[in-house]
């Protein structure tokens, strides 16, 4: 499949030299080359430079408000589990706003994909502080430096029960749609966390070439939790490629009841006299 | 009011003692004796201790509307409860009470009927809760009732459990005994003794909530996502206990916000979905409100309706949270709001709120409140209504489907995703026809334009469905929600008075409201501070109400009061 089938022809208006552009090319190659039909997907993009995905990616798409990317694409899914879900979101986004659903998603293993563009910065709103953002760094929302500890993504994603933890680095864009087709064949809900650097407002790209190494070179196996855990709590070098992959029972297997047929594809309504009886 | 064509008992004591259940089960009994009933209870915000109390009220001449102040007989299930509530017996009522409670009582005002209800528990080795069969056996015997109809319940309650219905009937057997020989000495509303219920009674005793989830099932709801918030948890717990039997989903998540934001992924999906919450719950889903708005996604959202503001009064009820749902989140848009005042409306209106959200693309709110979600009426039985068929397209465009057609009554075809050929996209940024965002000054116009234009036939509905007129007179009284119910109670035996219930309070009936009170002196009775029914008619009719009655102390209002207050208008 050739992956321009899922460009809208739109042309992008990110700066040039931002990540994003990297995410959505190894998007488009990661589904082109599953043979995924455009209409079985849907991208659910939330506020914030990423937001864009959506008009640039030839699919079903759902531009949602700010944060709510993940309860969203749950009720799709939850709706139509013949839908491939994928949210994208940023570090705004994801781990500031919308931080209440993140470990929850985690948890319930709803079967959908997030990618989350993490530039470690505000972007959209001219670069203010994330939760992702490093101690000291001055950004227009912190003339005098960070004062908070960042949070560490993937260590949450460990920690809320995730099956799926990745991170990639829009620097290796080959790596990267790779990243994206594991994440899109797991049963579960798949994280990655895209180190992308943002060349207006806090450009990374020199430091993040230097630390970057991939998992895959050094024989991590996968389904090591405590070997996840250290390597995600690495500062000095930074890992990217699958640190944790499982298999648990996913969120619509508790609702195989309704099913048959799946939500959106009910006919008649549910019929309510026996029910009633109990009233009587 | 103290007439003898119906009956009163309030039930009271400590929470956590049954008496809710109690409650529902002499509901049942006299509903099965061929009567109307209404049950409402009131609670604190905690599980064991505190005081509470539940009134089941009935009667085979007439419709019970509501609670009223004086009841026939207090089931009193310890001693705060008999100090609290003699107050409330009519001149001829009677207290059932535990002896011992009777006895280290200052003084017997005559109305105490003393039994050992805790010794025969404590001998027998029951569990405590089980005094409450002693007491309704005690109830039932003195208004000379028909025993069988609770045996036949109790063994319907605790099917598959023998044991535990076998206890109960012999606890209420043995009340039955001791209420049998009080019966002559009690001059109330007495039970027809030959059961008048033959099985295949087709009237419903059931609460709003109950009723709202019902009538959103029959307009083929099938994706239920709800946080726990009182008093709208009940809906949550009915759809999640016949989830397997309906077939459909239901969830509880994180937060209100999620749960609103689920429910629209799901209708973008194509399924029909709801929430369910009160008004703190309904100020996190805000944002998605306008989400569901501007992406055209339908959505019918359930407020039912406590004291605020905040965390306020959690387990009691108002009529505060109006002006909010009808002006909530940003921008203009159009929405329906729709206020049920009873549990055979909650159900027509939850379900023609869900057809209303399809049939419209327009986030639709039920808006409740506690005394109706909570409490129970008999109803008739509820009728199949179904689902009313939006515009939906399976058209193979070959690429993106103009989701947002400009069309001359501002609905476009819904497209799902999975669709063969055509793609959707949902955007809440202002968009073009196919989703994709714009900001060119003559598109957002057109856009708003086209979704403002939905609003001239919601306004034709609202105008042909917006009210409901009972009665007629000179003075016209008007209300809305549960209030109907007991303004309804404080008519009785008065003419002269119509009544007029505004059902649809977004878009405003305002022609056919006008139509009603024109010439008339209008007074208006709302359980809120402000008077925003009032302040809708005022915006809408340019009509100042000639009397206000308010209410906000968290209880819903006494008939007795209001048919005092009606009254003076008539007087003068």
């Amino acid at each position: 499949m050739d992956p321009s089938i899922f460009d809208t022809g739109k042309r992008p208006v990110w700066c040039p030299g931002c990540g994003n552009y990297s995410i959505l090319l190894a998007l488009r190659k990661a589904l082109a080359e599953l043979e995924i039909n455009p209409e079985r997907v849907v991208i659910v993009t939330g506020i914030g430079c990423h937001g864009r995905m959506s008009e640039y990616m030839k699919t079903n798409t759902f531009h949602t408000i700010h944060g709510r990317v993940l309860p969203l694409a749950t009720g799709i899914k939850l709706a139509n589990p013949d839908l491939l879900v994928i949210g994208h979101s940023g570090d705004g986004d994801a781990y500031a706003i919308g931080m209440g659903h993140f470990p929850h998603a985690a948890r319930r293993n709803i079967d959908i994909k997030l990618i989350v563009h993490d530039n470690m910065i505000f972007g959209l709103t001219t670069g203010q502080v994330t939760p992702t953002t490093p101690i000291g760094v001055k950004t227009r929302s912190t003339p005098f430096g960070n004062f908070e500890q960042p949070l560490n993504p993937i260590l949450l994603a460990l920690a809320s029960g995730a099956t799926f933890v990745a991170r990639g680095f829009s620097g290796e864009v080959e790596h990267l749609k790779e990243l994206f087709k594991e994440a899109i064949k797991h049963r579960g809900f798949a994280f990655i966390d895209v180190l992308q650097p943002c060349v207006t407002f806090y450009n990374t790209y020199t430091i993040l070439r230097q630390k970057v190494y991939k998992l895959e070179d050094t024989g991590h196996d996968p389904t090591d939790f405590e070997r996840a855990v250290k390597l995600a709590s690495e500062t000095e070098r930074i890992p990217i490629g699958i640190f944790y992959r499982i298999n648990r029972p996913i969120l619509e297997d508790a609702f195989l009841h309704a099913m048959n047929p799946p939500p959106v594809l009910r006919q008649k309504p549910a019929d309510i006299r026996k029910i009633l009886e109990r009233f009587r | 009011m103290e007439t003898s064509k119906n009956l009163s008992v309030l039930i009271a004591g400590p929470a956590g003692a049954g008496i809710f259940s109690s409650s529902l089960t002499l509901g049942k009994i006299f509903l099965r004796h061929g009567l109307n009933v209404f049950i409402t209870n009131e609670y604190p915000s905690l599980i064991r201790g505190g005081h509470q109390w539940a009134q089941v009220r009935a009667s085979l001449e007439e419709t019970v509307f509501s609670h009223q102040k004086k009841v026939d007989i207090v089931l009193a299930l310890d001693k705060p409860s008999i100090e609290k509530h003699t107050a409330s017996l009519k001149t001829n009522g009677i207290i059932i009470c535990d002896e011992e409670d009777a006895s280290s009582l200052a003084k017997n005002n005559g109305q105490m009927r003393a039994f050992p209800l805790r010794k025969i528990v404590k001998e027998m080795n029951a569990p405590s809760v089980t005094i409450n069969s002693i007491g309704l056996g005690i109830i039932v015997g003195i208004l000379n009732g028909n025993i069988e109809i609770a045996k036949k319940l109790y063994d319907e309650q605790f099917r598959g459990k023998k044991e535990t219905a076998d206890l109960n009937k012999q606890l209420f057997n043995m009340g039955y005994e001791y209420g049998k020989e009080l019966s002559n000495s009690f001059q109330g509303y007495k039970l027809p003794q030959q059961a008048i219920y033959s099985g295949k009674e087709k009237r419903l005793l059931i609460d709003g909530n109950t009723a709202v989830a019902l009538g959103a099932l029959s307009a083929g709801l099938t994706f239920f996502v709800s946080y726990p918030m009182t008093p709208a948890s009940p809906i949550l717990h009915f759809l999640a206990e016949v989830q397997k039997e309906v077939g459909i989903v239901v969830f509880q998540p994180e937060s209100e916000i999620a749960a609103i934001n689920m429910a629209i992924g799901a209708a973008y999906a194509g399924a029909r979905s709801m929430v369910a919450t009160s008004g703190g719950g309904f100020s996190l889903m805000v944002e998605a409100l306008g989400q569901a708005a501007m992406t055209e996604t339908p959505i019918l959202i359930v407020e039912v309706q406590r004291p605020g503001p905040s965390t306020g009064l959690p387990t009691h009820t108002a009529q505060g949270d109006l002006r909010f749902v009808i002006h909530a989140s940003q921008g203009e848009f159009p929405r329906v709001v729709l206020a049920p005042g009873d549990p055979y409306q909650a159900y027509v209106l939850a379900n023609r709120g869900l057809n209303i959200a399809w049939k419209y693309q327009v986030p639709v709110i039920l808006l409740s409140d506690k005394y109706l979600g909570e409490s129970y009426w008999t109803v008739p039985d509820f009728p199949e209504l179904g689902i009313e068929e939006p515009k939906i397209s399976r058209e193979n465009v070959g690429g993106f489907f103009p989701r947002y057609k400009i069309t001359e009554d501002g609905v476009s075809p819904l497209v799902f995703p999975g669709t063969p050929g055509s793609l959707v996209y949902a955007n809440t940024s202002e968009h073009d026809e196919y989703g994709f965002g714009t900001i060119e000054p003559s598109k957002v116009k057109e856009m708003q334009d086209k979704r403002l234009r939905k609003y001239r036939l919601l306004r034709e509905e609202a105008e042909k469905h917006g009210i409901e007129t009972i009665g007629d007179g000179d003075i016209v009284v008007v209300t809305w929600g549960s209030t109907k119910q007991v303004v309804l109670e404080a008519l009785k035996g008065v003419s002269g008075v119509k009544l007029v219930q505004v059902i649809w309070m977004e878009p405003f009936p305002k022609n056919k409201l006008l139509s009603e009170i024109k010439d008339k002196r209008l007074l208006v009775i709302e359980n809120n501070s402000t008077g925003q029914l009032a302040s809708l008619i005022r915006e809408n009719l340019f009509r100042e109400p000639d009397g206000l009655l308010l209410k906000y102390d968290g209880r819903q209002f006494f008939p007795e009061d209001i048919q005092l207050w009606i009254n003076s208008y008539l007087e003068r």
